[in-house]
């Protein structure tokens, strides 16, 4: 086996770009054998009290991707000649964003004759994780806008344990941070974490969990019918209700995550995903873990926010294995469950 | 007070077996009976209001359920004696058992020809749970780690016992039934890949063994389409 991978793979190095675009955010990053070269990333922010429109955002990423690519290049020092694998990603996400992103991408595989692979973005955050913390075998929490899940590897497959059976986490914080006009620059969630500092008072909110799986929208519903009422009759702070709506809704993310560790024998959690950034959240996991005896793996913003390295590091992973996507399959999707994807790169 | 030390010295003597997500198991002997004795220690992660709240309501909970199972004629641990100051239940320690979890993963390593044997149990698990939920009972956290197999006598089938009521609670809705199957559905097929077919045999005997079960499997066909990312056609 060793010797046939060494025929395919000579001792040089592998050069992977990722472009990546599910979201508001637009990236691509270079990655050359688990050295990440250069990492651009643009956000696109509405203002306060309104979320991200898909065709909206589509056309921010159309007008700066071509800055961020030669941003990329520029800041590796690279030439399209050096690249050896163009990864962008295949799904899941909002529709109109990826079409841009796919377009781009398999246009410069094309200009370039380089090799295109289509990646899954939750493998992507997992395999970003991995290669930042070397984290061996984690349970992972995935926590971002879109997705809520925990997930551990087995039999080939990232495997949910639990999910959101509902809204995801950071979708919750995001439409809460609409009711009461929190600024969305640079993110709801960070604006939202930092005004939680200062809140002393705890509101009692719905707490639902269900085995590993856990509920949103139940909470959303209840503080978007409560927040202005309370607000104005000086019942809380909005600090105050920031405050809450972290503390409840991250003891329900340490519990399925402590479920789920209990329930595999693991002694790992890694943290990934936008929310994964949150320091309080990163603050509760490693409280969990201590007495569990377990360790934390956790990264900071430039690599738990989504980024181009991350689809570059999976492809990476997919193109040492022997994958590539041919050009006729290279279309994207909204829905691509994690575990759909057959892990080649891992025993 | 002196009951509280007495509590806690004997806890202290007693030997921990695991800490599971929802608190400590002991080992121990209480009136000469060999018992497990289930901690829930506070969590410090948690706010201590939420923690609090949390703690009490899930150590009622599952002495509640417990009771109305076995009442039922469903096998759980009986229990002894329960503290709600320190949180702890005393419970019947089951004896020469294993979970379900461990006896599927073995049995499928064995790789004979086990496969009727697995199908049998997996027919029990669904007439257990269709007559829980008959009880309305949710347990709401149903994994094959919290089902366990006592083996009985020679020629007897091993029982089998449920555990780790912590999250349930009552309720007659074909929702919260329909979700209780839906979590289990992930945890079964998440630890045990490739068994579909099996849990296929234990949703038919659920759906066989409860008058209720139609509403309870049309609200689980719509919890698998809720949510984000999931496969859809069309």
């Amino acid at each position: 086996m060793q010797s046939i991978l060494c025929f395919f793979f000579p001792a040089t190095m592998t050069v992977v770009i990722g472009f990546e675009g599910s979201a508001n955010k637009i990236g691509v990053g270079i990655i050359r054998d688990g050295e990440v070269l250069s990492n651009p990333r643009r956000t696109y922010i509405t203002p306060p009290g309104q979320g991200f429109m898909p065709s909206d955002t589509a056309r921010h990423h159309r007008a700066v991707i071509l800055t961020v690519l030669k941003e990329a290049l520029e800041e590796a020092g690279l030439k399209p000649a050096d690249i050896d694998c163009v990864a962008y990603t295949k799904g899941p996400g909002m529709g109109a964003p990826l079409v841009t992103v796919a377009i781009v991408a398999r246009t410069v595989a094309q200009l370039w004759g380089k090799p295109l692979l289509g990646v899954n973005h939750c493998i992507g955050h997992i395999e970003m994780g991995r290669l930042i913390t070397k984290a061996s075998n984690p349970t992972v929490l995935y926590v971002s806008g879109g997705n809520t899940q925990v997930i551990a590897y087995s039999e080939r497959r990232y495997r949910i344990f639990g999910e959101t059976i509902d809204i995801a986490v950071g979708n919750c914080l995001d439409r809460f941070a609409r009711v009461i006009k929190i600024s969305n620059d640079p993110s709801p969630g960070y604006n939202i974490e930092q005004m939680a500092k200062t809140g002393t008072q705890y509101v009692e909110l719905p707490y639902t969990v269900k085995g590993m799986d856990v509920s949103f929208s139940g909470i959303l519903s209840y503080i978007e019918e409560a927040a202005n009422k309370m607000l104005s009759s000086g019942q809380c702070t909005a600090a105050d209700l920031c405050f809450s709506l972290q503390e409840t809704v991250f003891a329900m993310l340490v519990e399925i995550t402590e479920r789920a560790m209990a329930h595999c024998s693991s002694q790992e959690v890694l943290i990934v995903g936008g929310v994964g950034c949150n320091l309080r959240l990163q603050e509760m996991m490693g409280v969990m873990c201590e007495e569990r005896g377990a360790k934390l793996f956790a990264t900071d913003d430039r690599f738990c926010i989504d980024n181009g390295a991350m689809i570059a590091q999976a492809g990476w992973e997919m193109f040492q294995s022997g994958q590539v996507t041919e050009l006729e399959d290279s279309w994207i999707t909204q829905r691509y469950r994690t575990d759909e994807v057959e892990v080649t790169w891992r025993d | 007070m002196a009951g509280q030390t007495t509590l806690s010295r004997f806890v202290g003597k007693a030997d921990l077996v695991k800490q599971g997500a929802e608190g400590r198991v002991y080992r121990a002997q209480f009136l000469g009976k060999p018992t497990i004795v289930k901690e829930r220690f506070r969590k410090r992660y948690r706010h201590p209001v939420l923690d609090e709240k949390l703690t009490h309501r899930r150590t009622v909970q599952e002495v509640r359920s417990i009771l109305r199972c076995r009442r039922a004629g469903i096998s759980a641990p009986v229990v002894y004696f329960v503290d709600y100051t320190s949180h702890c239940i005393f419970m019947e320690e089951i004896a020469g058992s294993s979970t379900v979890r461990d006896h599927i993963v073995s049995t499928q390593q064995a790789n004979s020809c086990k496969e009727l044997e697995l199908q049998q149990l997996a027919e029990r698990i669904g007439r257990i749970l269709a007559k829980m939920h008959d009880e309305d009972v949710i347990h709401g956290d149903l994994t094959t780690s919290n089902m366990l197999l006592r083996c009985s006598s020679q020629d007897t089938e091993s029982d089998l016992v449920l555990i780790d009521f912590g999250l349930s609670y009552i309720s007659s809705l074909p929702e919260d039934k329909g979700v209780d199957l839906y979590v289990l559905e992930k945890a079964f097929l998440s630890s045990h890949p490739n068994t579909n077919v099996l849990f296929e045999k234990l949703l038919q005997s659920y759906t066989k063994s409860s008058k209720k079960s139609p509403a309870v499997i049309k609200k689980l066909d719509e919890v698998r389409l809720r949510g984000r990312k999931r496969s859809m056609v069309g």
